[in-house]
């Protein structure tokens, strides 16, 4: 099928995007990469009126990694930023799961930003920025704000942006690489596909050998990204042992009631939620205790 | 309607001006609207890959892309491989000896995700192939044949380094 009419204006700047935005409201769409919006508008489940193209908007295109924080704008594609030095250096953690995204082709257009805004609950992007106590900057003509990614992600494909806010950036802490070590899982039914459950995993080794600052975040067992904090709480404090880990793992399946559909059923979920946190966190821990080097 | 705008985009080193409506998709512009049948329409929804052109060199879904939004830029399709006399490029001269293609159907879009695989790598291994070419599918083959014919392309393109494509020539 083909997209319906909309109006279409190419934005040269953020301060242009945010005052579409204020104009059009609901009606507006934001064409980053459009690697899930347009294939949308293609089959018709997305009707926007206006459709403010970003693409031109120079200033978003960018990675820095000043500040002890790694910033990716909007228009930042995902292929850039999974090869960029700056996000595998201070985010290892984005780097691994952003090239499990699709296909390279689809990733060389793909925005970093607009995956996270999309919010598919299964995407590997907003899992690996909610465990990374990530940041999204919105921005709109009323200023700016920055929402914790725990307090972004409300349900499939909901985010709590505003109907005149967009998503200018994203921010996570950059790891400073002494004893912290980060994984992602998951499992697909076919390469590039979204997973039927996929586990983000970070941790901290302190002076002592326990572990510091434990964050897990699960992908495609809710209708958002899920944090496992009773895991994470399980965890700190101790040594690494095979027993905490199983523990944790198990703790962190313990209260989902993942959906059931053709790729998998809620059982057959909550399974591979268990058993990609364990292996997970393992790989997490040997790349923190210099096992293995990050992604 | 929403009203109609004007683009200059430069597809196989010609440049075209057009005026295209907003939600006409990059693959509708080359096939409609240029002529150029090369380029095929399969999912229509960025899935199967292959309608997959090169846009500033980078392989990319043209069904998930507005023409609006190539203007100004340089857009690579299949038409832009073999010489104006017909001379195969080497990689669809490989994908012809090693069996590539059975229907055709996707053969476009394999062809042009080779060319950016070769383009940064010119002698790639079968899962190097693999892991760049994940995005588009072949009902017929199986792929086997496929992955040969990418290498192999890289072999004759390595002999051949003297080959040039129509583009470099006009620009030597």
């Amino acid at each position: 099928m083909k997209p319906a009419p909309f109006a279409y204006v190419a934005a040269r700047t953020t301060d242009e995007v945010v005052d579409q935005l204020a104009r059009h409201g609901q009606d507006a769409r934001i064409l980053a990469g459009g690697q899930s919006l347009v294939r949308l508008m293609n089959t018709r489940l997305a009707v926007p009126a206006v459709l403010i193209d970003i693409n031109g908007v120079g200033e978003l295109d960018r990675i820095d990694g000043r500040d002890g924080r790694v910033v990716i704008g909007a228009l930042t594609r995902q292929r850039t930023s999974e090869l960029s030095d700056v996000v595998r250096g201070g985010a290892p953690l984005l780097a691994e799961a952003g090239a499990l995204v699709a296909h390279p082709s689809v990733r060389s257009r793909g925005t970093v930003v607009g995956s996270v805004c999309f919010a598919d609950p299964g995407a590997e992007l907003p899992t690996a920025l909610l465990a990374l106590d990530g940041e999204i900057v919105a921005r709109s003509v009323r200023g700016e704000r920055v929402v914790p990614a725990d307090d972004f992600f409300v349900d499939a494909n909901e985010t709590s942006l505003e109907p005149d806010e967009f998503a200018v950036e994203i921010r996570v802490p950059a790891t400073d690489g002494a004893r912290v070590g980060s994984a992602f899982l998951e499992l697909s039914r076919r390469h590039g596909e979204l997973p039927v459950c996929g586990v983000a995993a970070t941790v901290a080794l302190d002076d002592a050998g326990r572990l510091s600052d434990v964050r897990i975040a699960l992908g495609s067992v809710a209708g958002r990204p899920v944090r496992a904090r009773q895991a994470e709480a399980s965890l700190t404090g101790a040594r690494p042992s095979a027993d905490g880990i199983a523990e944790a793992a198990r703790l962190a399946a313990a209260d989902l009631t993942p959906h059931s559909n053709s790729h998998g059923s809620s059982a057959y979920r909550k399974h591979l939620a268990i058993v990609l946190t364990q292996r997970a966190l393992t790989r997490a821990i040997a790349r923190a205790d210099g096992g293995q080097p990050d992604a | 309607m929403p009203e109609k705008t004007h683009i200059t985009v430069t597809v196989n080193g010609t440049q075209h001006e057009a005026l295209v409506e907003p939600r006409t998709l990059l693959s509708d512009f080359l096939r409609d609207t240029l002529g150029l049948k090369g380029t095929h329409v399969g999912c229509e929804q960025g899935v199967c890959g292959a309608c997959t052109v090169l846009v500033e060199g980078g392989s990319t879904r043209a069904c998930l892309l507005f023409a609006v939004q190539v203007n100004g830029r340089s857009v690579e399709t299949v038409e832009s491989l073999a010489r104006a006399d017909g001379t195969l490029h080497p990689i669809q001269q490989a994908f012809t000896e090693c069996h590539g293609l059975q229907c055709g159907f996707c053969t476009a879009g394999m062809l042009m995700a080779a060319t950016e695989l070769l383009a940064v790598n010119p002698t790639p291994q079968p899962e190097d192939v693999r892991f760049a070419m994940s995005g588009n599918l072949c009902r017929c083959t199986g792929y086997q044949n496929i992955v040969e014919s990418v290498c192999r392309a890289g072999e004759l393109m390595s002999r051949a380094h003297t080959y040039a494509t129509p583009e470099q020539e006009v620009r030597a």
